[in-house]
């Protein structure tokens, strides 16, 4: 995982939750079937113009909700960079830090409109706007989370821990 | 400086003497909790990648509730795919067409009082209505911990809802586990534990308990608890547990976060409307909102005691004609017990179809999945938009009471006028 995120902003509202994310009713699908729904109860749009390297801004409680990684699995085939929200539910911030998906909290992300060019650096905590020429202040990661950040996600980290190459 | 039943539990399951809320600690997990939708068929790859061996197969318990019966083809492989990794590691714990998980772990005495559970679901947060310390987690977490047998947690703050009052007829756990999210917010309680305290909820059976600690989740908490007590105790017993029963409770100096305090006496039928679980308002607010299906079940609201509920007031009465009114039974065993009272019949014979124990329609899943424009009442425990199916659908949630008041008028309604006699809860 890069520490350094710069990427396109698609914007989202408060409480983009897992089954907007992720619909249950494709979630036995493989993956590519699944990405193809991503959003779309809110956002039509969002699935056929995504690019590798797009990030995500939005409001309160993103990903609130159910505990399906296949949220995470969606973004991740859609190659969303890193998330920017107000705040997180619980089980997606863990799941994401788990699956190598950067998210950071900014306390107020309104500042932030779609399509702006964001820079993200995920230890430092900081965000440029190269759009607006502004810059905020992030969350930094927790510190006991950064070893497992550095090697990409929980699996290669347990990899480590574990002693298997 | 006292300790909450949270840093209780975890400080057991961390091997320290205390624990304080903030403070990140390894702990054993003593149930690994997996369902056929977000279980082996996500897990298996990183697993056998990394050893594929288990921590303690004893310890893991695998329930086939979200692809039951399979609606596709994919569901069918995602079943089959489950069932085999379940022979193949010997586990002694597969469920699978008993009915959702967190019902199921409950009823076969998994869950005990003082125990950490770890489930790749959100609602594994039920639990706590025995007083477990039990939470979500997803599919890569459950990795490490099928391996390890331990995880990383941050020990919760507490929020202390307390309950005080006798219930009015009509108003039951879900009344009051709604009403409690709409004070808090969808988001209120995110990172912490809620514990339910008081007079009201000392006095729920534990068929009603379950449902508060099922929807902490949905005011984004960790975890919800109810301080376990002698209804817990005589709950396990008659489920064939016969180990000593640790019984154990919050300090009175223990320190919480917020301290929210309600009047059950003055509590209303409550209903969660479109798309959040917190856009909660009183039954009058709504009544006469117009419905195409009524959903009475899931491990929130299909217990024996709902089905009981939903019988006495469905007796000698008929469904609407518009509506269909589906009911799925929480588990087997209830189904059975159902059946044996006879209620299966009541319930047939006022329109109902009963469905079989699953996540069903419930997530969007099985049995009932709704289209563009139509409406639920449902006795579940999430109404986001697309969840019970089409994103132009519309899920209100309620009580069972209500749900099935709801289908005799085909329009939302109030369930007291329909409770003549004193309903046992």
């Amino acid at each position: 995982m890069s520490f350094i995120i710069r990427g396109r902003v698609w914007k989202y509202g408060d409480n983009i939750n897992t089954d907007i994310i992720s619909p249950g009713q494709y979630m036995s699908y493989p993956v590519e079937k699944q990405a193809e729904h991503a959003m779309e109860a809110i956002d039509a749009e969002f699935a056929k113009k995504v690019q590798p390297g797009d990030l995500i801004v939005a409001g309160n409680n993103f990903g609130s909700g159910s505990s399906r990684e296949t949220a995470q699995m969606v973004l991740k085939y859609h190659q969303i960079g890193a998330i920017v929200a107000n705040s997180f539910a619980r089980i997606f911030y863990r799941n994401s830090i788990n699956v190598g998906l950067p998210v950071v909290e900014m306390l107020d992300t309104s500042v932030i409109d779609e399509g702006d060019e964001i820079e993200i650096n995920l230890f430092e905590g900081k965000i440029i706007n190269h759009t607006k020429g502004e810059e905020y202040n992030g969350t930094k990661l927790p510190e006991h989370l950064i070893e497992m950040v550095k090697v990409g996600g929980l699996e290669p980290y347990l990899a480590k821990k574990l002693g298997i190459s | 400086m006292g300790m909450t039943m949270s840093e209780k539990i975890l400080a057991k399951a961390s091997g320290n003497a205390s624990v304080k809320a903030g403070e990140i600690v390894w702990v054993k997990v003593d149930i690994a909790l997996m369902h056929d939708l977000l279980g082996p068929w996500l897990v298996d790859g990183g697993f056998r990648r990394l050893g594929g061996k288990l921590f303690d197969s004893e310890k893991v318990v695998v329930v086939s509730d979200h692809c039951t019966p399979p609606a596709t083809v994919q569901q069918a492989d995602i079943l089959k795919f489950t069932r085999d990794w379940a022979r193949n590691h010997d586990l002694p714990y597969y469920y699978e067409f008993e009915g959702p998980c967190h019902q199921v772990i409950v009823e076969h005495g998994h869950v005990r009082p003082g125990r950490l559970i770890l489930g790749t679901d959100s609602h594994t947060c039920m639990a706590g209505g025995l007083g477990a310390f039990a939470t979500g987690i997803g599919s890569t977490e459950m990795i490490g911990v099928l391996l390890t047998g331990e995880t990383w947690l941050k020990v919760p703050e507490t929020i202390k809802v307390v309950w005080d009052g006798k219930l009015p007829e009509g108003v039951y756990a879900k009344d009051i586990v709604l009403n409690t999210i709409k004070e808090l917010g969808h988001a209120g309680a995110t990172y912490q534990t809620i514990e339910f305290s008081g007079s009201a909820i000392k006095e729920l059976s534990m068929d009603e308990r379950l449902v508060l600690s099922n929807m902490a989740v949905e005011a984004g908490a960790k975890t919800g608890l109810i301080e376990p007590d002698e209804t817990v105790v005589e709950y396990l017993r008659s489920k064939g547990v016969t180990d000593d029963i640790e019984l154990f409770a919050s300090d009175e100096d223990a320190v919480y976060s917020r301290l929210l305090h309600f009047d059950a006496s003055k509590l209303e039928p409550q209903v969660a409307c479109p798309h959040e679980v917190d856009n909660v308002h009183p039954v009058s607010v709504v009544e006469g909102k117009s419905v195409d299906q009524v959903y009475l079940g899931s491990c929130t609201n299909g217990r024996i005691n709902d089905l009981r509920i939903a019988a006495e007031i469905l007796k000698g009465r008929k469904i609407a004609k518009n509506v269909r009114c589906l009911v799925v039974p929480a588990s087997q065993h209830v189904w059975m017990q159902a059946n044996k009272e006879g209620i299966l019949t009541i319930l047939a014979e006022a329109g109902c179809i009963v469905n079989m124990p699953s996540c069903g329609a419930c997530g969007g899943f099985t049995s009932g999945v709704i289209g563009a424009g139509e409406v639920v009442m449902s006795s579940s425990n999430r109404n986001f938009r697309g969840r019970m199916g089409s994103s132009e659908g519309e899920v209100y949630l309620a009580s069972p009471a209500t749900v099935v008041a709801t289908a005799i008028e085909g329009k939302i309604a109030d369930p007291r006028k329909y409770l003549k006699r004193e309903v046992m809860h």
